[in-house]
């Protein structure tokens, strides 16, 4: 009766993903472990603040002040940027969103599946987290949240090697899938074709395609391009660009409605498609489809490269 | 569970609660894939001497919590513990009387079983197969169940639950 009762639950959780209310139920239940497993950590950060000397609190007063500055001056700068940026748009005819509302929140010191790339952070439903919702570092693109718990919630990176991004070339606007390789420090975009115009140091920024990461994001450089003419695709190698296994503080994106980067195309197509997370290899290749209707102003290779991603 | 005759089932249920704990506790990178399967061990253990209390659906629901804190899919580690209990209830008067070593073995081969599920699992959601590492937590357990076994019957004499 038990395998039975656990046949049903994995075929219900992995088919059609309607257990999220139960697991954020049980996830009540689980949640004061992972809060003793926290104590440790916290109680020495506790103690490392209230008996670090006021020497030391200055120096980080001071540093934090200086960082500050020089932040300041850099948001100057973006925000004349950003201006001019709209500005531009405004000329082009499209709108563009740059701000988002975000929400900072702290891993939680608990280790999962070793051969899942999963985190855990310390915000839940009652912070208003959903399923599906971007997770960022202070670098780049870290993964996206899967189950939402009220307290906590666990988050998939995008190295894993269920997740598939949505991501663009900054330097040509080539768009392509990048797809975790259950490596840490490993992205693989196996859907670009040999004569594509990508070299090793191109920064890859999400492309909002999918409606689900918002645009504009950094993602990871390209580390290795290998042409083998026996081949339809170059082999393509990159690396994240955020500290997916160092990163504590983390950041929770609520990406904008009008965040798309094209609004006068048809984007009931791109909105509608939320394969970002797949639960297998195959429906992983599922996701790329959505993309050629947006392809009118990339380059033309792009075209190529997501019709042959479809299997 | 008939309480009246039954003495001591909070120390089953902290047992259960300390191995959870041990299965999120945060290890470094070195030791992330050779952490022992603890809820297996604490689980196979209770099941030898009291069949009678701990058994099938104890198993499910320890594996039930397991899949909540590792963020498996549900019903993964509750099928395979629910086998492994079920299994360890059919040879428990057997493998009480084998000898220490004979015994971690078998314990071994019945992580093993366990794993080997999970690894099964797996597979037919579509994620990638498994390096030799992935085993080692069956063998550490063979390592490791002298010493749960001893730590666990001093707790059940001390406590006396019977």
């Amino acid at each position: 009766m038990f395998v039975a009762l656990s046949t049903v639950l994995m075929v219900m959780d992995h088919k059609y993903n309607n257990l999220e209310s139960l697991r954020a139920g049980l996830s009540l239940v689980v949640y004061p472990l992972q809060q003793v497993i926290e104590l440790p950590g916290t109680v020495s950060d506790w103690f490392g603040e209230s008996l670090s000397t006021r020497r030391k609190l200055q120096e980080e007063n001071d540093s934090l002040r200086t960082q500050q500055l020089m932040q300041k001056v850099q948001m100057q700068k973006l925000a004349s940027l950003e201006a001019e940026n709209i500005r531009l748009r405004e000329l082009l005819d499209s709108s563009f969103e740059v701000g988002e509302k975000v929400l900072i929140a702290e891993l939680m010191s608990v280790n999962l599946d070793p051969y899942k790339h999963q985190i855990v952070v310390n915000k839940g439903e009652l912070h208003d987290i959903y399923p599906g919702q971007p997770l960022l570092d202070a670098k780049g693109v870290m993964g996206q949240i899967v189950h939402a718990g009220p307290y906590s919630s666990t988050a998939v990176l995008i190295t894993d090697t269920s997740h598939a991004i949505p991501v663009q070339v900054n330097r040509t606007g080539l768009r392509t899938i990048a797809l975790g390789s259950g490596a840490i420090n490993r992205l693989e975009l196996p859907y670009i074709p040999n004569n594509a115009d990508i070299r090793p140091g191109d920064l890859l920024i999400t492309s909002g395609l999918g409606g689900r990461f918002p645009p504009g994001y950094p993602v990871a450089t390209v580390t290795a391009v290998q042409h083998d003419p026996g081949l339809t695709f170059s082999q393509v190698v990159a690396t994240p660009m955020a500290e997916l296994n160092r990163s504590r503080e983390v950041l929770l994106v609520w990406p904008g409605v009008s965040t798309t980067l094209e609004p006068d195309r048809p984007t009931d197509a791109a909105n509608t498609m939320s394969v970002d997370v797949v639960n297998s290899d195959e429906a992983a290749m599922e996701a790329p489809p959505a993309e050629p209707d947006t392809a009118a102003s990339a380059p033309a290779d792009t075209a190529t490269a997501t019709e042959a991603a479809t299997p | 569970m008939n309480l009246a005759r039954h003495h001591g089932g909070g120390i089953i249920v902290i047992t259960f609660i300390i191995a959870l704990l041990l299965t999120i506790v945060p290890l470094p990178d070195w030791a992330r894939y050779a952490r022992p399967d603890w809820v297996g061990l604490v689980l196979i253990y209770w099941c030898l001497a009291l069949p009678d209390r701990v058994g099938v659906s104890t198993g499910w629901f320890s594996g039930l919590l397991v899949d909540l804190v590792t963020g498996t899919i549900l019903g993964q580690h509750a099928l395979s513990l629910t086998i492994v209990a079920y299994i360890t209830l059919r040879l428990h008067q057997r493998i009480r009387l084998f000898p220490l070593l004979q015994q971690a073995f078998t314990v071994m081969v019945l992580l093993i079983l366990h794993q080997l599920l999970a690894l099964w699992i797996s597979r037919i959601i579509g994620r990638p197969g498994a390096p030799w590492y992935f085993w080692t937590p069956s063998l550490l357990g063979l390592a490791l169940w002298p010493a749960v076994y001893f730590l666990l019957r001093n707790i059940r004499h001390r406590f006396r639950v019977r």
